[in-house]
C-alpha cells in the first residue's frame, strides 16, 4: 500500500515538477483569456454576418458574457457582474423585444447584407476606432492594475458619492427623464 | 468519537469535507491535485442536490396539492404512499417521442432548454450551505448572483419565440414582461439587508443574522416583498402567467417534449429550490440555530420556505398580466424603496444613539 501511494506521489510530483519548469500556470492563464477573447471575436463577428436579426442580438448577449468572464478572469467581480447584468442582461432584453416588436413575417433574411460600399466605410470606421482605442491603451499610464483589484465595490461606491456626486447625480436626472419621456409617450398613446 | 466532537464544533459538512481533503492529500500528496479534486466533488455535490430536490419535489407537490384538495395524491407506484412515482414520471418522460415542430428556428429552439439550466445551477455556486460551506464565497455574492440569475430571462424568451407557434411567442414575450418588472422589487428588497449586514459576501449576511436578530424581524416589509418577487421569478402560481394553460397552453415550453421539456421543469424546481434557499440565507438565519448541526437547520428552513411556495401555488388563484405588472411596479416597488429608505434612517440614528 506504501510503495503504492509513494509511487503516485512521485508521479505527482515529476508532473508539478515538469508543469513549473515550462511555466504551465501563465500558459494556462494565457489560455483563458485567449479563449475567451477568441468567443468573444467569434461571436462579435457573429453579429455582423448572422442573417437573422434575433440570431445577431443573441450572438451579441454571447459577445457580452464572454466580455464579463474576461473581467471575471482577472480577479474583477464587480466588474463582471456588472457586465453581466447591464450589458448581457438588459440590454439583450431591450434589443431582443425592439427586434420582436418589429417582427418581419420572414426572420430568416431580416439581416440583409448591404452593399459594397458600406461593408468598405463601415471597414474603415472600425479601424480607424480600433486604432484609437490602441493608441489610448498602450500610451495609458495603467499598464498594470495599480492596487490588487480585491473589493472594488466600496471604493467604488466612495468615490461615486463624493468626489463624483456631480456626474452621479446629472446621469440619475438623465434617466428619470428618460423615463418621464418614456411614461408620458405611452399615456398619450393610450389616450387617443 | 474524535471526529463527532470536531463535528459539532465545526459543523457537520466541513468536518466531512476536511476528512476528504486529508484522504486525498495522503493518496495524490500535493495540495493543489487535493484542491482541484475537491472543487470537482463540489460540483458533483451541488449537481446531485438539484437532481434530488428535482425528484422530491416532484412528488412533494402532488402530495402537498392532494393535501390542499383533500385528496390522497399518487398513492399506487410503489407502495400506499407512491413513493416511486417520480421514478416512473421519469421513465415515462424518457421514453417519449422527441418531436421537434416544423418551422421552428432548429439551433435556437435546442439552445433553449439547455440554456435555461446554466443560469439557474451556476447560482448554486455562492449559497453557503453550513458555516464556511460554499463552492466559492466571493466577497460580491449578491450582485454576481443577481447578474447571473438575471440571465435566465433570455433563455425564455428564444425558446418561445423559436417554436414557431403564437402560444410560444406570447408565452415568452410575458416572461420578459414579468420577469425584469419582478426583478427590480427584489434587488431593492435585497438592498435593506446588504444596509444592514454591511456587506455583499453571503457567508457575512449568515453571520450577521447571528449577531443581531434574523433579518425576518428586522426587514419584515422587505421579506414580504422579496417572497412575492421570487414567487414571480420562478413563474409560479399565482404569477405563472408564462405557462398559463387555460390561455396560452403551456408557454415557452408548448412545442417541448420528453427530455427537453422534463429539462425546462427541472429548471423550474432548481429555482423554486434556489429561492428557498435565499429566502433562508437573506432573511431567516442560514444555518443558525440551538441544539442541531447547522447543516440541518438550514435544510429545515429551506424545506419550510419550500412548502410555504407550494401552498401559495395551490392556494391563490392566478393574476392578470396587466394586474400583476401593476402591482410590481405600483405596489412593490415603492414599498421596497421606501423600506431601504427607512432602514439607512435606522442605521444612522442607531449610530447617533
Amino acid at each position: 500500500m506504501d510503495a503504492i501511494l509513494g509511487q503516485v506521489h512521485e508521479v505527482v510530483a515529476w508532473a508539478f515538477a515538469l508543469a513549473n519548469e515550462y511555466d504551465v500556470s501563465s500558459l494556462i492563464e494565457a489560455g483563458v483569456f485567449f479563449l475567451f477573447a477568441g468567443l468573444a471575436l467569434l461571436f462579435a463577428c457573429g453579429v455582423i454576418f448572422l442573417r437573422n436579426v434575433v440570431h445577431s442580438a443573441l450572438s451579441l448577449t454571447a459577445t457580452f458574457i464572454c466580455v464579463a468572464c474576461l473581467y471575471l478572469s482577472i480577479g474583477a467581480d464587480f466588474m463582471g457582474a456588472v457586465q453581466i447584468l447591464v450589458y448581457g442582461g438588459a440590454v439583450a432584453v431591450l434589443i431582443v423585444m425592439a427586434i420582436m416588436l418589429t417582427r418581419r413575417d420572414d426572420m430568416a433574411h431580416s439581416n440583409p447584407s448591404r452593399g459594397l460600399l458600406q461593408h468598405v466605410a463601415a471597414a474603415v470606421v472600425a479601424g480607424l476606432f480600433l486604432l484609437g482605442m490602441a493608441a489610448v491603451a498602450v500610451l495609458s499610464p495603467f499598464q498594470s492594475a495599480p492596487l490588487p483589484l480585491g473589493d472594488a465595490a466600496p471604493g467604488l461606491a466612495d468615490l461615486m458619492l463624493t468626489h463624483y456626486v456631480l456626474p452621479f447625480e446629472v446621469a440619475a436626472v438623465l434617466l428619470l427623464i428618460a423615463m418621464i419621456g418614456a411614461i408620458v409617450l405611452a399615456k398619450g398613446a393610450d389616450e387617443r | 468519537m474524535e471526529l463527532l466532537n470536531t463535528m459539532l464544533e465545526n459543523g457537520v459538512v466541513s468536518t466531512l469535507a476536511d476528512e476528504l481533503r486529508n484522504l486525498l492529500m495522503l493518496i495524490f500528496g500535493n495540495e493543489v491535485v487535493a484542491g482541484f479534486l475537491m472543487k470537482c466533488v463540489g460540483i458533483g455535490a451541488i449537481l446531485g442536490i438539484i437532481s434530488v430536490a428535482a425528484i422530491v419535489f416532484t412528488y412533494g407537490e402532488r402530495k402537498v396539492c392532494a393535501f390542499m384538495q383533500v385528496r390522497i395524491g399518487p398513492n399506487r407506484v410503489g407502495g400506499r404512499f407512491g413513493l416511486l412515482q417520480p421514478i416512473a414520471d421519469m421513465l415515462k418522460l424518457m421514453s417519449k417521442e422527441d418531436i421537434i415542430p416544423e418551422g421552428c428556428d432548429r439551433v435556437v429552439w435546442a439552445l433553449g432548454p439547455m440554456l435555461l439550466f446554466v443560469p439557474t445551477a451556476l447560482i448554486y455556486a455562492f449559497f453557503p450551505f453550513d458555516n464556511g460551506v460554499a463552492l466559492a464565497d466571493v466577497n460580491v455574492g449578491i450582485f454576481l448572483m443577481l447578474a447571473i440569475s438575471s440571465q435566465a430571462v433570455l433563455p425564455f424568451l428564444i425558446s418561445g419565440y423559436a417554436s414557431n407557434s403564437k402560444y410560444a411567442f406570447i408565452g415568452g414575450m410575458r416572461t420578459v414582461a414579468q420577469m425584469l418588472s419582478y426583478e427590480a422589487p427584489m434587488v431593492f428588497s435585497l438592498l435593506g439587508v446588504v444596509m444592514l449586514s454591511g456587506s455583499m459576501r453571503m457567508c457575512d449576511i449568515v453571520n450577521a443574522q447571528a449577531e443581531q436578530f434574523w433579518f425576518v424581524l428586522m426587514q419584515p416589509i422587505a421579506f414580504v416583498v422579496f417572497v412575492i418577487s421570487a414567487t414571480a421569478e420562478t413563474n409560479r402560481v399565482p404569477f405563472d402567467l408564462v405557462e398559463g394553460e387555460a390561455e396560452i397552453v403551456a408557454g415557452p415550453f408548448a412545442e417541448y417534449s420528453g427530455m427537453r421539456w422534463a429539462l425546462f421543469f427541472l429548471a423550474e424546481y432548481a429555482n423554486l429550490l434556489s429561492v428557498s434557499i435565499l429566502t433562508t440565507v437573506f432573511f431567516l438565519g442560514g444555518w443558525n440555530g440551538p441544539f442541531l448541526p447547522g447543516v440541518v437547520w438550514f435544510g429545515l428552513k429551506v424545506l419550510a420556505m419550500v412548502f410555504v411556495f407550494m401552498w401559495f401555488r395551490w392556494t391563490f388563484p392566478r393574476t392578470r398580466i396587466d394586474q400583476m405588472l401593476a402591482f410590481s411596479w405600483k405596489v412593490l416597488l415603492p414599498l421596497a424603496l421606501a423600506n431601504v429608505l427607512f432602514t439607512g434612517v435606522g442605521i444612522y440614528a442607531r449610530q447617533w444613539l
